[in-house]
């Protein structure tokens, strides 16, 4: 019987030659990844088990991104907390402030997660680097203890949903961030719970690797527990440069087992907006054209990487943003927040009125940099519009593509980048 | 060694309630567990600390505690005073960090749409039985399969994998 690409890393990992949907395994572990939230929550349950060495100083990445730099004296206290644990353990990729950034935006560009990786996070996206063809997943601390300890971990094999996005969009502002809102609102919050999400179709080929990227990040929006895509030329251009280590590319068998397929025709597809408080409330921005905004987000684990950067650079160009309206831009690491200084990207925001941040998860979570008052909303580039999760619980986050954020911003409510650009 | 019946009053919320309303990001700072547990669910059940009486049994919809992989978002129900949650389903990595914390998480869709708030009832994690003791009605949860039985029977993984690792040496 065939085997999914997702099946074979999860066999591959557990020495076994097949494994099937349902099977519980015990897969060894590529990388263990944690923050600055559910890092020291690990550390805390890592130390209770009575082991003094992780099981591989090179394979735990601990990245100070939620709420670093530090906004206030705890959430400095957990930074320190992940240094000093990276000093006691002498781990190899513990990254300051300054030389990180966005975890899911840091890892790829680094070519520390690579094509047929097992990799955990304690964060929920960590689902992102299937847009690279490995197995990722999210955890909660303790899973990422017991990983940090024993370098294995359980899973049960979960049942793929094969999601084939077929045809070319004739609409040029509609991105992989539509493709994986219009997928949300098809199947809904829920449509994917424990399952495998596997993208494929000419929609997927044609997309680059940060689209790629940002399509398996919200693969958990859906309740998946992992998202992925095969690898193809364009994955092995991205990591041949980056990675330091040997990969292995795992490709669906043509009889591979789905629990469904889903086929979505892309073409005459609009950039998507997903309201309050739901990514699965998807509508098409031309139906979202009444909403008066206060504040625009442009970045997060989902947006945040040198594409998304470069489209809302395209639109904002030139142009003031909406006097009313805050328009707050994060690159997602260090070298993209570089290479918007050296190419005009920073000169361009600031000069159209926005703030510039250094890389952080800040605002998309509610933690900060960009916190919205009762009855304030924003258009975000981000993956969640639930109850206030970008600060009071009655102001609303609207969910879309950089595109429709710039746009947005220049006319201080949802609007379609058409209506700005000729 | 097996799972202790439980016993408690009712409390319902409804689907797809996420990890930010369980325990919003701002409180992410800390990770006390009496901390967590004063902002638990803070938006839909105000006050919920004050009124919870040890035991009580939370009750919810479907797709419950979807969102981020936060901890805290168990660790503050846990602390709140829940002995444990019934729903029609749950989102899986909040599923996995309940068991993980020795919080039973228990699948039972016909209980999680009949039983009203404020019901008494008692609840056996081992064999995933439901009594309501208020309308005198039975449901049969889904029970836990063995190994997830004896982590929750440990009190959670780390007791469960310390064990292991005893043995190991």
């Amino acid at each position: 019987m065939g085997m999914t690409m997702t099946e074979k890393i999860l066999a591959a990992h557990a020495g076994l030659t097949e494994v099937a949907a349902g099977e519980l395994v015990n897969a060894k572990l590529d990388l263990v990844l944690a923050n600055d939230v559910t890092g020291p929550l690990a550390i805390k349950e890592f130390e209770k088990i009575g082991i003094e060495q992780v099981f591989d100083k090179e394979k735990i990445v601990l990245i100070p991104d939620h709420f670093a730099p530090a906004k206030d004296i705890d959430s400095a206290q957990q930074c320190l907390e992940l240094k000093s644990f990276s000093r006691k353990q002498d781990l190899s990729h513990y990254y300051e402030v300054g030389r990180c950034g966005i975890e899911h935006c840091f890892l790829p560009e680094q070519g520390l997660v690579l094509p047929g990786d097992v990799v955990i996070g304690a964060d929920s996206h960590t689902c992102t680097y299937g847009g690279l063809a490995a197995f990722s997943t999210g955890v909660g601390s303790t899973d990422l203890a017991v990983g940090m300890a024993r370098g294995e971990l359980w899973f049960r094999v979960p049942e793929t949903m094969k999601i084939v996005l077929q045809g070319k969009p004739r609409n040029p502002w509609v991105t992989g961030k539509d493709y994986i809102l219009a997928v949300i609102g098809r199947i809904g919050v829920d449509g994917a719970r424990y399952k495998t999400l596997e993208f494929v179709g000419e929609a997927i080929s044609n997309l680059s690797v940060d689209g790629r990227l940002t399509m398996a990040n919200m693969a958990i929006e859906a309740g998946a527990k992992n998202g992925i895509m095969p690898a193809d030329e364009k994955t092995i251009e991205y990591v041949r440069t980056r990675a330091q280590r040997p990969w292995q590319i795992y490709q669906s068998d043509e009889d591979a087992v789905y629990s469904e397929v889903i086929e979505i025709d892309v073409t005459n597809l609009q950039p998507q907006v997903a309201f309050p408080h739901l990514p699965s409330k998807t509508r098409d921005v031309l139906e979202a054209r009444e909403v008066q905004i206060d504040q625009v987000v442009i970045g997060s684990c989902t947006n945040g990487r040198w594409e998304d950067l470069e489209v809302a650079a395209s639109i904002l160009q030139g142009k003031k943003v909406h006097p009313e309206v805050r328009v707050i831009v994060i690159p997602g690491t260090r070298e993209i927040y570089l290479q918007a200084v050296r190419e005009g990207l920073v000169e361009i925001f600031v000069e159209a009125g926005a703030v510039v941040s250094t890389p952080t998860c800040g605002p998309c979570l509610g933690g900060y940099m960009g916190i919205l008052a009762k009855g304030e909303r924003a258009v975000a580039t981000t993956n969640r519009n639930f109850v206030g999760r970008m600060g009071h619980p009655e102001s609303e986050v609207y969910l879309a593509n950089p595109a429709v954020a710039a746009a947005s911003a220049l006319l201080g409510r949802i609007a379609s980048p058409e209506e700005v650009c000729r | 060694m097996g799972l202790v019946k439980l016993k408690g009053k009712v409390w319902k919320v409804g689907d797809d309630v996420d990890t930010d309303l369980i325990i919003a990001a701002r409180y992410l700072n800390r990770s006390e567990g009496d901390f967590l547990a004063a902002h638990c669910l803070e938006v839909l059940l105000p006050n919920l600390t004050a009124k919870v009486q040890p035991g009580d049994i939370l009750v919810a919809g479907k797709n419950f505690g979807c969102g981020s992989s936060r901890e805290h978002a168990p660790v503050a129900i846990k602390y709140a005073g829940f002995s444990c949650l019934i729903a029609e389903s749950y989102a899986r990595i909040f599923y996995r960090n309940a068991i993980n914390i020795g919080l039973p998480v228990i699948v039972a869709p016909e209980a999680a749409r009949v039983i009203k708030e404020g019901a008494l009832l008692e609840v056996d994690p081992g064999t995933g039985i439901i009594q309501d003791l208020t309308n005198r009605r039975t449901y049969q949860g889904e029970a836990f399969p063995a190994f997830m039985v004896e982590i929750l029977s440990a009190g959670g993984a780390i007791p469960y994998v310390r064990e292991k690792v005893k043995h190991d040496v």
